[in-house]
């Protein structure tokens, strides 16, 4: 188990090593987004803006004009949230490379509340042209991809958790942007999924096969661009789709894959996510269990949409 | 202290930039002109006289970096840079057409000469701190000049970048504000009052000059003691008229968005032909 948050903030650092260009900002949270990390090292490239999220976006989007490649952290709720409209001018519509390396996404923030936890980000940045959308399982993906993010040469979104996750992804696992992951074969039904909801996934599957189901999981890290082609082959292959997210059932993953299945391979689908509400206090436990985030539910979905084949 | 050729020629490319200025808004039959013809001054001494730049080469890594904060004022931009060389003055009449490489708001992806997209008020200065700090982690001698409205100070996220570019002490940076008093509701003391803004950078830990934003040569003056600033931005408030240099267009907050109609061009052109 390691938070995708600690990965960010050791290969953030490696990657300052490796290249002077990279600079990193945050708005008064690096011990939290791991950025502090990169600090320590590299002082002089590392900014804080204080709490100020807006202009460290404008900052960022500067830094980026001036040739540097900044990875710019803060919590997802004010990255994605609070500074939106900065990122849509500043770093989206002129395409320049800003990284924005959101932490603390979805319920599993926990204890802090429905204040503090996004469950709409993905929403609002994949609305967004020009704008690349990843949220990695687990520590070594995110790891890949903040390497493939600081590769890329666009703005790119990155959508980390604080909590620690099951490692799904073996160490020096690579990532490309765009693609997706099968992460164990099935016939009857697939989870497509993203996240942390990637290794409940895998639970679920291996639940099911007890009962002698067949579940596909197809781990989606990168929300856009989409990975259309492995979504519309396990709808062929499996002819029934569950789609799983930490995030709202509108505007993230779930939507993204119906859009896809819709004008692609019509098949029927069960959206597992927060149904349209805020979160709230509790222990990430104890909100992914309320919210029907766990293994528990995914089987009963899959159940569900059986019955619709 | 500029010779009196040279405020003589600033002046005259400042008229001339008026013109285009007044044409292009013409032809687009849309556009900002109140606070294009406020900032030209400021522009054609940026330009013609203190940015380092070649608009042969306009990504010329060098290049002193220029932001529009206050992007509706695209025209006077657009004019200054067709002027300078970036494109074919011939460009000017496609403003704000489809397919144009002249945006109704400045885009650095599609105009040779612009350093990075504005419009959305108050994002600008952000840019700029941004952009002076890549200069100095990349050890670039190039400074950063940004031009803000007076309205556009209303925004908060100028204060963010206020706080930031003071933090950073950055020296290579010198903001200007066209201090024309007017925005598009009315008086800008009326809308949302900004005033007193000199002290309020002041208290920003900003250097800051108050100048006549039509005063080439105060203009130049004050820029040149921007330069020679160690430690600290330079903060220029720069008095201005909205609608400068068309009688009937001055000090009028109902030409903020309003172009010229052919009969308000022709006698505008009339009167800037024969100032």
């Amino acid at each position: 188990m390691i938070a995708t948050r600690d990965a960010y903030g050791k290969v953030l650092a490696e990657l300052g090593r490796e290249n002077e260009r990279v600079v990193v900002l945050d708005a008064d949270l690096s011990g939290s987004t791991k950025t502090g990390v990169f600090a320590k090292e590299f002082p002089e490239r590392f900014f804080n803006a204080g709490i100020a999220e807006g202009n460290m976006i404008g900052m960022a989007a500067g830094l980026a004009a001036g040739g540097m490649i900044p990875f710019a952290s803060t919590f997802a709720v004010f990255a994605a949230g609070r500074a939106f409209e900065q990122i849509r001018q500043s770093a989206a519509y002129p395409k320049l490379g800003v990284k924005i390396v959101a932490t603390h996404a979805g319920i599993t923030v926990g204890e802090d509340g429905g204040s503090h936890q996004a469950i709409e980000d993905l929403a609002i940045m994949r609305a967004l042209p020009n704008m690349t959308v990843l949220c990695p399982a687990d520590g070594p993906e995110t790891t890949a991809a903040i390497r493939a993010a600081a590769a890329h040469p666009g703005p790119v979104y990155v959508r980390l958790g604080r909590s620690k996750v099951p490692v799904v992804f073996p160490n020096g696992c690579d990532f490309a942007i765009g693609r997706g992951a099968t992460l164990c074969e099935g016939t009857d039904l697939t989870f497509i999924t993203t996240g942390l909801m990637s290794a409940q996934a895998l639970t679920a599957a291996a639940i099911l096969a007890e009962g002698g189901i067949s579940a596909r999981v197809v781990h989606l890290g990168s929300i856009k661009p989409l990975d259309v082609e492995l979504v519309l082959k396990a709808a062929r292959e499996t002819g029934a789709i569950v789609t799983a997210e930490e995030h709202s059932v509108i505007g993230g993953l779930g939507s993204a894959v119906c859009e896809t299945l819709a004008e692609g391979q019509p098949v029927p689908v069960e959206r597992v996510g927060l149904r349209d509400v805020f979160g709230q206090s509790g222990t990430a436990d104890d909100l992914l269990a309320h919210y029907g985030l766990t293994p528990a539910y995914l089987v009963e979905a899959a159940e569900r949409v059986l019955q619709r084949k | 202290m500029l010779t009196e050729q040279t405020v003589r020629d600033l002046e005259q490319t400042a008229r001339q930039l008026r013109m285009e200025i007044l044409k292009m808004l013409n032809t687009a039959r849309s556009g900002h002109t109140g606070g294009s013809l406020s900032a030209t001054d400021i522009l054609a001494v940026l330009y013609f006289h203190k940015m380092r730049h070649d608009p042969s080469n306009p990504s010329w890594a060098e290049r002193d970096r220029f932001v529009l904060s206050k992007g509706h004022a695209a025209p006077a931009l657009y004019a200054t840079l067709a002027e300078a060389g970036y494109f074919p003055r011939e460009e000017l009449k496609t403003l704000r057409r489809i397919g144009s490489h002249l945006q109704g708001h400045p885009d650095m992806n599609k105009t040779p000469g612009v350093d990075v997209c504005t419009g959305s008020l108050g994002q600008g200065l952000s840019q700029s701190v941004g952009l002076a700090l890549s200069a100095r982690l990349a050890g670039r001698s190039s400074r950063v000049y940004a031009l803000l409205g007076d309205g556009e100070v209303q925004e908060g996220q100028v204060w963010e970048a206020a706080m930031a570019a003071a933090h950073y002490r950055l020296d290579n940076l010198c903001a200007i504000v066209d201090h024309n008093g007017l925005q598009i509701d009315g008086e800008v003391a009326k809308v949302m009052n900004v005033a007193p803004l000199g002290p309020k950078f002041l208290a920003f830990n900003w250097h800051v000059l108050e100048v006549d934003g039509h005063d080439v040569q105060a203009i130049c003056q004050a820029l040149h003691d921007a330069d020679k600033t160690q430690g600290q931005p330079t903060m220029i408030v720069a008095r201005t008229v909205k609608g400068k240099g068309v009688p009937f267009f001055e000090h009028k907050a109902s030409y903020h968005g309003v172009p010229p109609s052919d009969d308000e061009l022709s006698r505008a052109l009339d009167h800037l032909g024969h100032a």
